[in-house]
């Protein structure tokens, strides 16, 4: 839920970045870490398993700049992919704003993108929200990598309502910012029909 | 659908302020700071320094939607307190409606005292809140004009 602050004159935005287990979401957010200036974002808080899997979130503050004399400041968390996790997912959602959904573009990961995507919407729909009007974004993820689909049978089988799709490589950070970019934009849109 | 934005006027976010850092005093507490339960960190009040409120704003959201969770498993609504006791600082979180009154402190204090005191402001920031979450937009809220060209210049 947006949190706007007329005293510190500041916005304050929450972004969830979805997807299935292993599909590069916080490695999404590990890049925006690492290619941020210290000063505009906050520590990259990870509850992860000791073999680095995220076991209830990650979460980082990150400061954009000035619109109309309010600081934009997105709240960026991922949840943990793996399927038995899906109680910590619901609550992750609680008070979003807008979605990220990570796909893994590997041919062996598509049905675990569907199973992910359906699971998305049916937690969506369990915190009142729903998937066809929030701020939302298709990130492909992985695109460097050799067994891949094509973006085409990608978009066909993800895309739910033409949503922007977003050609990614996080690990070099090759579409990442133009992934929050594209959420961001569309969040920061909804606030101007108030 | 997104929620509706909470709006914070400068007025309220003064007199939340005055409560916390009455409690603070009362409580004998270093820091008291008050979060919504998404995580949103809403005002702060004491020796907040070096620490990083952003975060533990967060992660105090994290920890009573989790354990909201389990009291679910069991049959409970949620459990409305959560503390922790450390070797020279401890937290204690309750739950206010929406919002989580997170309090900071050391051996200054004790938990009895601050779970009696955050107990007692309790109604009144409830009362607070719900006006908060009441209010909405003027006519000339200052995102009505938001252009695409002033969302872009945000990534140049």
């Amino acid at each position: 839920m947006t949190f706007i602050n007329y005293a510190s004159r500041e916005i304050n935005c929450k972004i969830v970045y979805y997807g299935p287990g292993l599909c590069g979401k916080t490695t999404n957010l590990q890049y925006i870490f690492d290619s941020t200036a210290p000063q505009a974002r906050g520590k990259l808080i990870s509850l992860a398993t000791e073999t680095d899997r995220t076991l209830f979130f990650d979460f980082m503050p990150l400061e954009l700049g000035t619109v109309r004399g309010f600081k934009t400041r997105f709240h960026l968390y991922t949840v943990p992919g793996q399927v038995f996790y899906d109680a910590s997912r619901k609550l992750i959602l609680k008070g979003v704003d807008g979605v990220v959904f990570v796909a893994d573009s590997q041919e062996e990961r598509m049905d675990a993108n569907i199973e992910s995507l359906y699971n998305l919407e049916e937690n969506l729909q369990s915190q009142g929200y729903d998937l066809m009007k929030i701020p939302y974004v298709l990130q492909l993820n992985k695109r460097d990598l050799g067994n891949i689909v094509p973006v085409e049978d990608l978009a066909a089988e993800l895309q739910r309502k033409g949503e922007p799709v977003v050609e990614a490589v996080a690990a070099t950070g090759v579409g990442v910012f133009d992934t929050l970019k594209a959420v961001a934009k569309q969040v920061l849109t909804e606030l101007r029909k108030g | 659908m997104a929620d509706t934005p909470i709006l914070l006027r400068e007025q309220q976010y003064h007199q939340i302020k005055a409560v916390l850092a009455r409690l603070r005093m009362d409580a004998s507490a270093k820091v008291v700071f008050l979060v919504d339960k998404d995580g949103q960190e809403i005002a702060s009040q004491g020796e907040v320094g070096n620490l990083d409120t952003t975060s533990l704003a967060s992660l105090a959201a994290g920890n009573v939607a989790a354990t909201g969770g389990m009291a679910q498993l069991i049959g409970e609504k949620e459990f409305p307190t959560l503390s922790h006791e450390g070797e020279k600082e401890s937290i204690h979180i309750s739950v206010v409606g929406r919002l989580l009154l997170v309090v900071v402190f050391d051996d200054r204090s004790s938990l009895g005292l601050v779970k009696l005191r955050s107990k007692q402001v309790s109604h009144q920031l409830a009362a607070m809140f719900e006006e908060i979450a009441a209010g909405d937009f003027d006519d000339d809220s200052p995102f009505a004009g938001i252009t695409d060209e002033d969302i872009d210049s945000l990534f140049s």
